[in-house]
């Protein structure tokens, strides 16, 4: 089994598996990682957008997710469909908290302290993750049935197909809130030119909440939907993190389509490393992703190089 | 250094040269402080790039690493005089750091500190996937103690050996910071802007310091590897890199003291954390926290204002 | 005999689509003052980000004393003898004044990493230096008595006045000065007036970006007048003062029909 837990890694392939049948595994592992790293990247590139600022501690946003609906579901014995809605609200609270209490006194601070002070907001969840729940991982059972489907030689489960749905789903929400709603759109011109915004009547502090409300959301959402695949430890933020705003970069800064594209194209990179290549190497690949685009193109595939010298990191 | 380092470094130097004496001899305290040096030798480095230059790294642990693996594997599977080692060590790291450096320091606040993470990501990777010359994560074990003229040196030798490091470096760095470049270091900080504009090649004084605090590091990370004999990946991954920024922050970033101050606050704490070993990570995520919200200058700072303040409340009651 | 130190020429800046420098042509003589006027947004604090290198020409040539500086980092220009201040503060806040203004030697001296470290009697030597150029041009400056104190510290006149000092240390043969009478009440302005004519003395050549128009005029030997990136006027003060384009960039429309 592979350290992710989703798919085989190349030493279990029963010799009757054709190479198109590996490849359809992998491309379908890496849609699933992809998924989840683009709603990281989305939720990066949301605090972003109406800030200035990289969340670091978006991943533990995903990280609580499945631990807490763990709880819910495991412990609570509560009903999946509810046990969701609660584990989201629930970390959108956290997120909500977090920037009232941590980031909005610091709003006038400079940029290094706004880099350290999301990282202690990511230590504090990961501490509060150890302290209530160890260092173990936890499962989810998978949430429909759990034979796997089988498609062309290749071994699918059904979950994969329930994250895929989620998170276009997850998309497409965001995409009509951002570009459909006043709201929406009323965030991404606070990021833009917070004092303009001011000027025309918005009110720059509650978007700003909301961002982060917001990202803490389809961080829990992406926990959720993952587990029963991967398991969740308190220690998977900082690498979800990493590899969440590879795709942010790669897909260009800002920009939401470009992150969840970017997002699927690291997971089957990944997904493809890890199977035809090794599997112990596969977070490099994201993270020479990363490196790569911040040394040759900060802008990469889809912002434009101007924009990225005008933002105010 | 100015007059008024002076003082706190004689106070270091004599207070470690009379410490095993009132330790009692206590190998436990005394290794204290090793660890102590070693941390501390780590975090100038960090604060004279944060500190000083304004920049940020996020991957530290990975040039102590560097420093560690490279003293441990070649003493080990080459039987490599200790010293070639450390300085092999010191030349890589040097090299790593300015190759990594270059591209990464021209970045801007954000970009920076995750280019370093991810990089110190992937020497955490690669530490534990190099198992034919690292070990893996199982580690390297039977790194040869250093000995001197035959005898090894241990305990107290080894503690007055690191601090003398430390020492030297700290008088190194104080120099520095109160010269020609540590000025540079301090405009880059205050405004790239005008420091390119007076003459100052900005980019190239920030790998500069960068290439600097990977060499500090990786000394630090030799005489951990032949004080503990058996080192791991595990000692090298992003918390590691994180606790050491957090020394810096702690401490104070606006003077290098502040980092030594704050590696003895979090290598002392965890001390007083072993009982609650399911606390520690909070536990350092509440004081983070607390000090960048309440005192961020860092403790250091924090400290002298509380006493200045107290000193004109106190001439006040006398008029 | 007074060739130009500083010549010019085609030079035009895009930034994206928008033209921010539109062909301009024109000289500086050695051991002149010239000024640079125009509206708001006319460019001028963008010519002399392109003549200091801080970002780079879309076209043109830049030439500092005969030799070709547009393309060059903003650091090599400043050692080969231009300096400047800025419309924006631009002090090392996290530095004493004295330490501003050293820093301002930096290019005029070379201690290094080791030397520095190891507090070598060369680099020793050379510090006695920078601190005492260093004094000497906060005292030509008039802030001779508060060098300890922080850069920030001081009231905003005296910042100008400290950026200036700081440039003059790096030993210019050309500054540029970005608005330094902005901010400033009439009598600074009017010792700034006579510093300036004292650093004209010092054989240094200065490039003026200034609106004060009565300052201009007292310290002008030469006027260049920029509108939205053009050159519409370049020669005397007073005859700029009277050219009817110029008058009409400043007022608009109506005075052309008055």
């Amino acid at each position: 089994m592979s350290r992710t837990g989703i798919g085989p890694s190349p030493i279990d392939f029963p010799t009757k598996m054709t190479f198109t049948s590996q490849l359809i595994q992998f491309l379908f592992t890496g849609l699933t990682l992809g998924s989840i790293y683009a709603m990281v990247a989305l939720g990066f590139t949301m605090i972003y957008n109406a800030t200035g600022i990289i969340n670091l501690a978006q991943g533990e946003f995903v990280m609580l997710g499945g631990l807490v609906i763990v709880f819910f579901t495991m412990i609570l014995k509560i009903p999946l469909p509810i046990g969701f809605a609660l584990t989201v609200t629930l970390v959108t609270l956290v997120g909500a908290l977090f920037e009232r209490l941590a980031i909005q006194p610091l709003k006038n601070a400079s940029v290094i302290t706004l880099i350290i002070i999301t990282l202690a907001g990511s230590i504090l969840f990961r501490g509060l993750a150890m302290f209530l729940w160890g260092k173990d991982p936890y499962a989810l059972p998978p949430f429909s049935g759990g034979n796997p489907w089988h498609f062309m030689g290749a071994s699918l489960q059904p979950q994969i197909f329930w994250i895929l749905v989620i998170t276009v789903l997850v998309v497409c929400g965001t995409a009509f809130f951002f570009n459909r709603t006043l709201v929406g759109k009323a965030m991404t011109a606070c990021a833009f030119n917070p004092l303009a915004a001011r000027l025309v009547g918005i009110d720059v502090q509650r978007m700003v909440l909301l961002s982060f409300a917001l990202s803490a959301a389809i961080g829990a959402i992406a926990g959720v939907i993952i587990t029963p695949i991967t398991l969740m430890d308190y220690e998977r933020g900082p690498l979800l993190a990493l590899k969440g705003f590879s795709a942010m970069v790669l897909g260009g800064l800002g920009s939401g389509a470009g992150s969840i594209i970017a997002g699927f194209i690291i997971g089957i990179l990944e997904s493809l490393g890890a199977g035809l290549i090794s599997s112990g190497y596969k977070d490099a690949i994201a993270l020479l992703v990363l490196l790569a685009v911040l040394w040759v193109k900060p802008s990469g595939l889809f912002g434009s190089a101007e924009a990225s010298e005008l933002k105010k990191f | 250094m100015s007059r008024k380092d002076f003082w706190p470094l004689l106070f270091i130097t004599l207070g470690i040269a009379v410490f095993p004496i009132v330790a009692g001899g206590s190998e436990y305290s005394i290794s204290l402080l090793v660890f102590l040096g070693i941390n501390g030798l780590t975090t100038m480095g960090l604060s004279l790039l944060m500190g000083y230059a304004g920049q940020i790294s996020l991957g530290h642990a990975a040039f102590y690493g560097i420093g560690a693996y490279s003293s441990g594997i070649l003493t080990t599977k080459y039987s490599i005089h200790p010293l070639i080692a450390f300085l092999a060590g010191i030349f890589l790291s040097a090299i790593v750091a300015f190759l990594v450096g270059k591209p990464t320091l021209r970045l801007r606040g954000h970009y920076m500190a995750v280019a370093t993470l991810g990089f110190g990501e992937i020497l955490f990777i690669l530490f534990n996937e190099l198992s034919p010359l690292t070990g893996g994560p199982s580690g390297l074990s039977g790194i040869p103690a250093l000995t001197f003229l035959g005898q090894p040196i241990e305990g107290s030798a080894y503690l007055y050996l690191v601090w003398a490091f430390v020492i030297l470096v700290l008088i190194f760095s104080l120099n520095l910071i109160n010269s020609r470049v540590g000025r540079a270091l301090r405009a880059v900080h205050g405004s790239e802007l005008a420091a390119n504009a007076m003459g100052v090649d900005a980019s190239r004084y920030k790998v500069q310091v960068f290439v600097v605090s990977a060499i500090y590091a990786s000394m630090a990370g030799s005489l951990y590897a032949h004080f503990v004999t058996f080192i791991s990946p595990s000692s090298f991954s992003l918390m590691f890199s994180i606790l050491l920024l957090m020394m810096v922050v702690i401490g104070g970033t606006s003077t290098i003291w502040g980092s030594l101050l704050g590696a003895a606050v979090l290598t002392l704490l965890p001390e007083y954390l072993r009982a609650f070993e399911d606390f520690d990570v909070l536990v350092y995520g509440i004081i983070l926290m607390v000090v960048l919200l309440f005192m961020p200058q860092g403790i250091l700072e924090g400290l002298r204002g509380f006493m200045e303040r107290k000193r004109g409340s106190q001439s006040k009651s006398h008029e | 005999m007074n060739e130009a130190i500083l010549r010019v020429e085609g030079l035009e800046k895009f930034f994206g689509g928008l033209r921010a420098i539109d062909t301009l042509d024109f000289t500086v003589a050695a051991g002149k003052i010239k000024s640079i006027i125009g509206p708001n947004g006319a460019g001028k604090t963008t010519l002399f980000n392109l003549v200091t290198g801080v970002f780079p020409l879309t076209r043109g040539v830049i030439e500092f004393q005969g030799r070709a500086i547009h393309g060059l980092k903003a650091h090599a220009i400043a050692r080969l003898g231009i300096s400047r201040t800025f419309q924006t503060l631009e002090l090392f806040g996290n530095m004493t004044v004295l330490e501003n203004v050293m820093l301002g030697r930096h290019s005029r001296s070379s201690a290094g990493i080791f030397s520095a470290g190891l507090r070598l009697p060369g680099m020793q030597k050379e510090e006695k230096e920078i601190r005492e150029k260093a004094l000497a041009e906060l005292q030509f400056m008039g802030l001779g008595d508060k060098s300890s104190g922080g850069a920030t510290s001081l009231p905003l006149g005296e910042q100008k006045l400290l950026e200036i000092a700081r440039a003059l240390a790096t030993q210019p043969k050309l500054l540029l000065l970005d608005e330094p009478a902005a901010g400033l009440n009439m009598r600074e302005t009017g010792n700034l007036s006579e510093t300036i004519l004292k650093i004209r003395d010092r054989g240094i050549t200065i490039l003026l970006v200034e609106h004060d128009m009565s300052l201009v005029m007292e310290v002008s030997d030469e006027v260049l007048v920029l509108h939205y990136g053009r050159k519409i006027a370049d020669g005397l003060p007073r005859d700029v003062q009277r050219n009817r384009e110029v008058i009409a960039a400043y007022l608009g429309e109506e005075a052309e029909d008055a």
